[in-house]
């Protein structure tokens, strides 16, 4: 009997490893005449685990890890591919508490399935969101996603179905769907996980998306810094093609939807929607103004849904449960779950799905652990780069789009960077700066200058130079960015600038008491 | 350094992907992504040959390839280290790591080593910020990187002749 073993194809399970277990494996099993299906599954996101092997038994799957491949022949020795015990054994992988308390609806088939094989996928479910949605028409599929209350993802929370409402009520012979897969936030690696993982999933939303509102080109817009994602996206473009889920007549519906992927090319500004599709005509990814939208003058000047990954590998399973389904989820005007990622210094790093109105202590102490350099944990970036530094008085706060913008803060793409008690606030303001005046791309003057001027301010401060001068200036040059930018890179760096400034003043040389009444 | 990109063999390479690339909407980047990925760089003595086939101007090849952080203009070292400057990977000692790299390998960043084997990039996000800090060799990503691991992907980059 052939016995199935995962071994994810995940880029960060690759980073430790994951290929040489996987030949390991597949080395010890033929020295040993044992039959052995090795599967390259996506990560379950238990990351601080991988690499982790999993092995199908009667019982389930059992899952094994952290495994190197030098613990591979002790594996064997002890029978792991019976799901014998081990000390590197975790017991059934759907019994691992820190799974099995996450609410996984976007993530349902990461990490289980083989993310190319199309069988795979229609067995979990897949394509019943896309077969829905080809009975009901455009409106009808529109209000669907637009009752369930899902925002887009990628950081701007804005109504998903309000924007391909925009898109479907204009007229013109041509308009595109396009994937903003630039994920630039450091701290984030959800879209990531679900194109390695399950890329069929974000076909399916892309397709429905088109079929929605009259769109029959569609492009993912790749980071050029996820050369596995890359792969794994064009090989099930390819399978979905062949199989007629894509290209024209899609399942004998009549409708056409063609896909391609295109690479970025390393510039984090691209993943602001209006930079991003003058990327994709070719041009320097300069940030447009706006208006006019995208939804009305997009890509090539034609009306273009612009998503996020997660928004629209999230509209299948809308599309199969309902929009009620997915609303009766979270808290507030924030429906639905939010796919968080823990990063930085934690001791369990990882993918936690859950709807929204977690804290953030939860997510950095019951799921991430605590620190990894067990120091207290005494800063959060939440959101990326351009995300607000949290201090411990604020670990409280749900997570939720509203709760976050009380404090001055942002959800983002769900990004959590965890720093301990060693950090430096200043100097992370100073690289908030520096981050900024290398991605700049340079079309309005408060970014493009106010970036560099900023370093310099910090600079002045850390040193002790003018220093109530330079404090009062910083915060003068952080409004002029914050109102007079031309997107969110300029318009948001005073996020992480002002939030370190007003909840570690002690690391700018400002007594803790002197700032209060200023901060904002 | 040779002029690798006068010789009639790189400007055939060049000529046979504009061919392939210059029908395709917005084909620049996709065509400059096939050069680089072909022959290493995307060499200045292409830009008018790639400007006469998309009708653009030299000026705004010249503005495209420069603006993109990935495009190179000259021929890099035999792999290209990329370490990770974001802040996850801050949060979990990178500092430390850059400073290591630039020490051993006597070089800073966007320069490559006296015998060509490694060209330091810095990069910002991997998406491998569960386990930061992070390193990529040419395709290759590394996640928990210490100094002593990096000695050692300094040294298997230092001791193969292509890249893998």
């Amino acid at each position: 009997m052939v016995t199935k073993v995962y071994i994810p194809r995940d880029s960060s399970a690759l980073a430790v490893g994951a290929e040489k277990v996987a030949a390991a494996v597949a080395a010890e099993a033929k020295a040993r005449g044992l039959d052995v299906e090795i599967v390259r599954n996506g990560s379950r996101g238990l990351y601080w685990l991988e690499t982790m092997v999993e092995v199908a038994t009667e019982q389930g799957r059992v899952a094994y890890g952290p495994v190197k491949a030098k613990d591979v022949p002790a594996l064997f020795d002890a029978g792991f591919i019976h799901g014998k015990p081990h000390a590197l054994s975790l017991g059934l992988t759907e019994e691992i508490e820190w799974l099995k308390k996450q609410q996984r609806l976007t993530f349902a088939r990461v990490g289980i399935t083989d993310p190319v094989s199309l069988e795979d996928y229609l067995a979990h479910d897949g394509y019943k969101g896309m077969k829905n949605a080809l009975k009901l028409s455009g409106a009808e599929i529109v209000k669907t996603v637009t009752d369930s209350g899902l925002r887009g993802r990628g950081g701007a929370a804005f109504p998903t179905g309000i924007k391909w409402n925009t898109v479907l009520g204009c007229e013109s012979e041509q308009k595109y769907v396009v994937c903003n897969a630039d994920e630039g936030d450091s701290g984030t690696y959800s879209d990531r996980m679900i194109m390695e993982g399950d890329p069929f999933v974000l076909i399916e939303g892309m397709t429905i998306a088109g079929v929605a509102v009259g769109a029959t080109q569609g492009y993912i817009y790749l980071r050029s810094e996820y050369p596995h994602a890359l792969a794994v996206l064009n090989e099930a473009i390819e399978v979905a093609n062949k199989a007629g889920y894509l290209g024209e007549n899609i399942l004998g519906s009549g409708k056409t939807f063609k896909l391609e992927v295109r690479r970025a090319a390393g510039a984090y500004v691209c993943g602001e929607e209006t930079s991003l599709l003058e990327s994709l005509e070719g041009k320097r990814g300069l940030v447009r103004f706006k208006p006019p939208l995208p939804a009305i003058e997009g890509l090539f000047g034609k009306p273009t849904v612009v998503n996020n990954v997660i928004s629209l590998a999230t509209v299948p399973i809308i599309l199969d449960k309902g929009a009620q389904f997915y609303a009766d989820y979270g808290m507030g005007r924030s429906r639905g779950t939010l796919p968080i990622q823990l990063a930085g210094n934690l001791k369990q790093g990882g993918l936690v799905e859950l709807a929204f109105g977690a804290t953030l202590r939860e997510l950095l102490y019951d799921y991430g652990g605590g620190s990894a350099s067990g120091r207290p944990i005494r800063a959060v970036q939440v959101g990326g780069p351009l995300g607000a530094y949290l201090p411990e008085s604020q670990f409280d706060t749900p997570l939720d789009y509203e709760e976050f913008a009380k404090l001055w803060a942002v959800l983002g793409h769900g990004g959590i960077v965890a720093f301990d008690d060693t950090v430096d606030m200043a100097k992370m303001a100073r690289y908030a700066f520096e981050f900024c005046a290398v991605e700049s791309c340079g079309k309005c003057t408060p970014c493009r200058i106010g970036s560099t001027r900023g370093m310099e301010v910090i600079d002045k401060i850390t040193a002790g130079k003018d220093h109530a001068k330079s404090i009062t200036l910083v915060r003068d040059l952080s409004d002029t960015m914050l109102n007079g930018s031309l997107c969110a890179l300029g318009g948001m760096t005073p996020y992480p600038v002002l939030s370190a400034l007003n909840h570690f003043p002690e690391d700018f040389g400002v007594s803790s008491g002197g700032l209060s009444s200023e901060a904002k | 350094m040779s002029d690798l990109h006068t010789t009639q063999e790189t400007s055939a390479v060049i000529d046979a992907l504009i061919k392939k690339h210059q029908h395709q909407p917005g084909a620049l980047l996709p065509l400059l992504h096939a050069i680089q990925d072909t022959i290493g760089y995307v060499p200045e003595s292409s830009y008018t040959a790639i400007s006469k086939a998309l009708s653009l101007s030299v000026a705004e090849v010249h503005g495209v390839v420069t603006f993109y952080h990935h495009f190179r203009t000259h021929q890099p070292g035999r792999h290209i280290m990329q370490i990770c400057r974001a802040e996850s990977c801050q949060a979990m000692g990178s500092e430390a790591l850059e400073a290591h790299a630039k020490q051993c390998l006597n070089i800073d960043y966007h320069q490559t080593t006296a015998d060509g084997a490694l060209t330091l990039e810095p990069v910002y996000c991997l998406g491998n910020c569960a386990l930061s800090p992070s390193v990529m060799v040419d395709d290759e990503i590394y996640g928990r990187v210490s100094p002593s691991e990096l000695d050692a992907l300094i040294a298997e980059a230092k001791s193969t002749e292509v890249k893998a």
